[in-house]
């Protein structure tokens, strides 16, 4: 696999020099790969938001270095400018940066930085709207008039409209009812699948990342104790309860049976897999029988 | 350098004596010490203030770098004065060169007016670096509280300048997060000229004065469900008390006040 992103022992050092001086990340070495949806959990506090700030040179390394396609963001500032646009990022709460007057102004805006044709602008934003689910009619609303899903979409689409490569999205479904949060997961997905775009998404809850990613990355004090398939991460039950996150319950399900003397595959973290697991023990049982 | 980083007017949390003090013996000696900052009139004056200063500076541990790093924002003002007070005092010249006349009175007062105004600013964030906003404002109410008798609204501008303060980090913080947010869709803040500069600000004023005012209308409705109601029969969670060191302070505050006061009578 291709690396699409790299940090290199990279550290970020909040309020330095001041009694508020705090290590927000400590020689941390990330990698996101090409086309890949990638997951990164962690406790409250542990550095998330502060990682991905980096990705897309938001946020200055204190130390290290963030590689974007192999190359230094930080190298010139036209470098540093051009990956906002290559790498999307949309933030936790996304709705309360929304400005413009219509939905359709507000969508349109990165793409107007990008300095693009109107006509590339006026596809980009009704294709973006379109991933996210939003009508023709809701573009000519006033975005402040949208209720709170719907701005949330529309922050998203504002970040999607660019097309960057890589979109990272912060807590993405925080705050919103399961319904909402299917919709959400179900555009990043598309977006994914359409444009063969590397998706990072952070979460704190085990279950939402579990079932859509293909690889975890976990987040504990400004460093990375574990990175890889969901299925590995969740073997480290023990550390992972001991850093406030835990497993998702299906896996803690199985790890218990599998405490319990069933002989059965606990390497399962979504309910269909759970299912199949389960039935596959008890055919092996009666057939034992 | 984040905005966040900006120590103006800033508490620093701590345990020193000064921290302990109650804040309306502090803002007492605060105006008692810039009272005698222009009483001062020459090099004894001066030298008692700074022993005083110091002494003080050293007791509230605060870092010598965060004090001095406050002193930055003025930076300007004070090489201006300096500067001022340098060329242009009558007196005896030393040194002439176009319309710039240096003379030795202008070099004195040059001296004793940057260490005039750095004192009184230092004095006035030693005050709030050791004194947290509730307090300071807690202090102040209770010290205009005479004022209530001509009916000045001294609770409603103490509660204005409590939320002012508590709000201003918070504001800091969102500023922060939208113009990172807006920078994340190619935004820019820093190129351009006075026109585009202005035009840029449009992404990030108009989310914030959004969320400034949902803020507002969040804090009033918590205010009344809480039967908040003005200031009248309000009592306090925290009583303010002065103690046997704030008698020794206010003391020795005034002591100090006088002394220099006399020694510039008599010209030291
Ligand atoms: N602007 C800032 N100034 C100072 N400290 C900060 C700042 N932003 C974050 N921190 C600190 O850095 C640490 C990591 O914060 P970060 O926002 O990256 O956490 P997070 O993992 O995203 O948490 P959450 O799940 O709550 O969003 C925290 O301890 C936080 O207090
Ligand atoms: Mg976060």
């Amino acid at each position: 696999m291709e690396a699409i992103i790299q940090t290199e022992k990279l550290s970020h050092i909040y309020s330095a020099g001041t009694p508020f001086e705090h290590g927000a990340l400590i020689d941390v070495d990330f990698t996101a790969y090409r086309g890949e949806y990638l997951g990164i959990i962690g406790h409250t506090g542990s550095g998330k938001s502060t990682l991905i700030q980096h990705l897309n040179g938001l946020l200055k390394p204190t130390s290290g270095r963030v590689l974007f396609e192999g190359k230094d963001i930080w190298e010139t500032k036209e470098r540093t400018h051009q990956t906002r646009f290559q790498v999307g990022l949309v933030f936790q709460y996304p709705e309360y940066q929304l400005f413009e007057e219509t939905v359709y102004k507000d969508i349109a805006f990165g793409p107007r930085n990008m300095k693009l044709s109107e006509a590339e602008i006026d596809r980009r934003v009704r294709e973006a709207a379109a991933f996210v689910g939003l009508s023709d009619a809701i573009l000519e609303q006033s975005p402040f008039e949208l209720s709170g899903g719907q701005k949330r979409r529309v922050a998203i689409a504002g970040v999607i409209a660019m097309e960057p490569s890589v979109l990272i999205l912060d807590e993405p479904t925080a705050g919103l009812d399961p319904v909402g949060v299917e919709n959400i997961l179900s555009n990043i997905h598309d977006y994914h699948v359409a444009k063969n775009a590397t998706i990072i998404i952070v979460s704190h809850s085990m279950e939402e990342v579990a079932r859509t990613v293909d690889r975890l990355v976990v987040v504990n004090d400004g460093r990375i104790p574990f990175a890889g398939a969901p299925c590995e991460v969740f073997a480290h039950e023990e550390e992972l309860i001991a850093m406030g996150l835990g497993v998702p319950q299906v896996t803690r399900v199985l790890h218990q049976l599998k405490k319990l003397g069933v002989d059965v595959d606990d390497t399962v973290y979504t309910m269909e897999q759970a299912k199949a697991a389960v039935m596959a023990a008890y055919r092996a049982r009666k057939g034992a029988v | 350098m984040a905005l966040k980083d900006i120590t103006l007017g800033q508490y620093f949390p701590g345990n020193s004596i000064l921290h302990r003090l109650d804040p309306r013996t502090k803002i007492l000696l605060t105006v008692m010490y810039i009272v005698a900052l222009f009483l001062a009139k020459q090099l004894v004056g001066y030298g008692i203030m700074m022993v005083v200063l110091a002494s003080a500076i050293a007791v509230s541990k605060v870092k010598l770098k965060t004090i001095f790093r406050g002193l930055k924002p003025i930076l300007i003002i004070i090489i201006i004065t300096a500067f001022l007070n340098l060329f242009w005092t009558p007196g005896q010249t030393i040194w002439k060169w176009g319309f710039l006349n240096l003379t030795v009175e202008g070099i004195w007062s040059a001296v004793f007016m940057v260490l005039r105004i750095s004192m009184l600013i230092l004095c006035t964030f030693l005050l709030t670096y050791t004194t947290s906003p509730i307090l300071l404002t807690d202090g102040l109410e209770n010290l205009m509280n005479p004022l209530k008798k001509i009916h000045v609204p001294v609770h409603e501008l103490s509660m204005m300048m409590s939320i002012a303060l508590r709000f201003i980090p918070t504001l800091i913080e969102e500023t922060d997060k939208i113009m990172s947010a807006q920078k994340a869709r190619g935004a820019d803040f820093d190129t351009g000229g006075l026109m585009d500069k202005a035009k840029a600000l449009i992404p990030l004023l108009v989310p914030l004065f959004i969320s400034a005012f949902r803020r507002a209308d969040e804090l009033a409705i918590a205010m009344e469900c809480r039967c908040y109601h003005g200031g009248e029969g309000r009592t306090r969670l925290r009583q303010l008390k002065y103690r046997k060191a704030d008698a020794a302070f206010l003391v020795g505050g005034l002591a100090v006040c006088v002394a220099v006061g006399v020694l510039a009578h008599f010209g030291l």
